[in-house]
């Protein structure tokens, strides 16, 4: 079983990129299993969300305490929450990164494989503010799994209301996402 | 919705409850919000307004309004279902208690979740137990297929002519009701021809209308009572018909009791709800190591199927109960069930667990199964409490 941590603001999309992951990996014939950690809801607040996928049926309904992988969807994040608590020595750190950012220093004692991705400025290249897209990309790419075509699918159903003008920007920020993962999987 | 080719989807137990009820396409619905059941009637509420189902979806202004509604629809003849979770079902048991007792047979959605106070939005299994003795079926579902094979298995249950009472189909709040995992629906006219049509007995309208909600003074209130016992009681029978009904159609058996390797089990846990899922998880890691446990997980909860523990319980010696629930001043209410009931030999043991959404991981569910090697303890013991002493007895 693979346990992924998601962090974001209230707002971010943090809910909906663990929601996309399982629909995509659900593609690939896993079991799945989405669900966001409910506190004070608001706006901007720290946040966290979790997928879990198995090739067997997940039946476990127990918080996730020592996830395989962490996304974290706000470069400010790392100053705040301790994002790579639990985190497995031999997981994966994702992180949305600014230049210059202090990130890297705020997790420079996890031992594991560390990725930053500028998924803001990605984001907005692709006409949308919203890096949630961006990462799920990055996270495939850098993962190897799953595939961008399942990826882009499942976010296309998730989004399936929203107007075709922001599905398009959310599909290329996505694709973006996916080539910056790619890189960061050729650099390992 | 995101369908595979295996028929799978990504549904929360609240969207898996409100395509259900959308499949089943019953007659009334009112509503009320609460978390964590919103999310049940904010999807169903979506379906209505696309027309996807036809339902006179009704929104009122309390729980004890909507509960009030749901009984008049039902006597009235409309297949009625309605969702709630806390607060509202504590509001609700009022009218609960009056649904019971004029037979009416509502179906309802129940997000578990902690009674104030402290408020708290999370699951535990409270809300339920205040409701325990109003007279109506109860079953919880351990995840998100099962909230919605339960579900649709409820309209038969609650209308079959020797019930005729509401039935409560419970899941985990926010671990069931918003974690999104793989789900399997049924086509839409397999569940209408599973449910099939309905028709009151005996209808507060029509060409034969009847008189309901009467005055009953000391000769006839005693009566009426022990025939509505005995109607909760037929439930089990009712249940168990249904369950396997269900199962030959959809393959899938979800019987009042389910045991889980309890095949020359030493040490077994009883629980409700979504821990099964957990603990199946430990019971698995336990047994590749050689250690003899198993798990009974309580599907039925009312009518208690005691039968069914007895034989479940037959040949283990040590059993932990785990409620998710306290009944303040006395015993847990499954431990006490159990134990009520139980004329076997295993020595059982009562521990309470996750109130509030306190989470219960494997950790804690094996060191249940490590304390039951252990002499026994006596009164409640009060897993994954912090920083206290965890047993009831100072």
């Amino acid at each position: 079983m693979i346990e992924v941590r998601w962090h974001g603001r209230g707002g971010q999309g943090a809910k909906t990129a663990s929601h996309v992951l399982a629909v995509a990996y659900l593609k690939e014939d896993k079991s799945v299993q989405a669900f966001p950690e409910y506190g004070p809801e608001r706006s901007g607040a720290p946040m966290l969300a979790y997928t879990r996928l198995d090739d067997r049926p997940i039946r476990r309904h127990c918080a996730v305490t020592q996830p395989d992988i962490v996304v974290v969807l706000d470069p400010s994040l790392t100053r705040e929450v301790p994002v790579t608590s639990g985190l497995k020595a031999e997981g994966k750190l994702l992180l949305n990164v600014v230049a210059d950012s202090e990130a890297e220093e705020a997790v420079r004692t996890y031992p594991g494989k560390v990725l930053g991705v500028t998924a803001d400025q990605l984001a907005k290249e692709a006409g949308t503010r919203f890096p949630n897209v961006v990462l799920l990309g990055a996270y495939a790419g850098w993962v190897g799994a799953p595939s961008l075509d399942h990826l882009q699918e499942a976010l296309i159903e998730v989004m399936g209301h929203l107007p075709a003008k922001a599905k398009d920007a959310s599909v290329r920020a996505m694709a973006a996402g996916y080539a910056a993962g790619e890189r960061g999987r050729a650099d390992v | 919705m995101a369908r595979t080719m295996q028929g799978f989807e990504v549904l929360t137990g609240g969207e898996a409850t409100a395509h259900a009820m959308r499949q089943i396409r019953p007659d009334v619905v009112p509503i009320y919000p609460i978390t964590p059941q919103t999310p049940i009637i904010q999807t169903f509420s979506r379906f209505v307004a696309d027309g996807k189902v036809d339902t006179v979806l009704l929104q009122v202004e309390s729980e004890h309004s909507a509960m009030s509604a749901a009984v008049g629809a039902a006597l009235a003849g409309a297949r009625t279902m309605t969702a709630t979770a806390s607060q509202g079902l504590a509001l609700m048991v009022e009218v609960l208690y009056i649904a019971a007792g004029l037979r009416a047979p509502v179906v309802m959605a129940v997000g578990n979740r902690a009674l104030s106070a402290p408020i708290n939005i999370h699951g535990d299994h409270s809300d339920g137990m205040l409701a325990r003795d109003s007279g109506a079926v109860q079953v919880f579902a351990e995840n998100a297929q099962e909230a919605y094979d339960l579900m649709v298995m409820a309209p038969r249950i609650a209308e079959h002519p020797a019930v005729l009472l509401p039935v409560l189909v419970g899941q985990d709040g926010f671990s069931v009701t918003h974690s999104a995992e793989n789900v399997a629906l049924l086509r839409d006219e397999e569940v209408q021809d599973f449910v099939g049509s309905y028709e009151i007995p005996y209808p507060l309208l029509g060409d034969r209308p009847s008189s309901q909600g009467l005055f009953a003074m000391p000769d006839a209130y005693y009566e009426i009572k022990v025939r509505q016992i005995q109607a909760l009681e037929a439930a089990e029978q009712v249940f168990a018909d249904v369950a396997r009904a269900y199962a030959l159609r959809f393959g899938r058996h979800l019987g009042a009791v389910e045991s889980y390797r309890m095949d020359g089990a030493e040490r077994a846990i009883v629980l409700i709800g979504s821990t099964a899922g957990t603990a199946k998880d430990v019971v698995d890691e336990l047994r590749e190591r050689g250690e003899r446990v198993g798990l009974v997980a309580v599907r039925l909860f009312r009518p208690f199927p005691h039968q069914a523990l007895e034989d479940a319980l037959a040949t283990v010696g040590r059993v932990a109960v785990l409620d998710r629930a306290a009944a303040p001043g006395t015993l847990p209410p499954l431990f006490a069930d159990i134990r009520a009931g139980y004329h076997g030999t295993a020595e059982l043991r009562s521990y309470v667990y996750g109130l509030g959404g306190r989470d219960t991981a494997p950790e804690d569910i094996a060191k249940v199964y490590r304390d039951l090697q252990l002499p026994a303890h006596a009164g409640i013991r009060y897993l994954g409490l912090l920083g206290e002493d965890q047993h009831g007895e100072s």
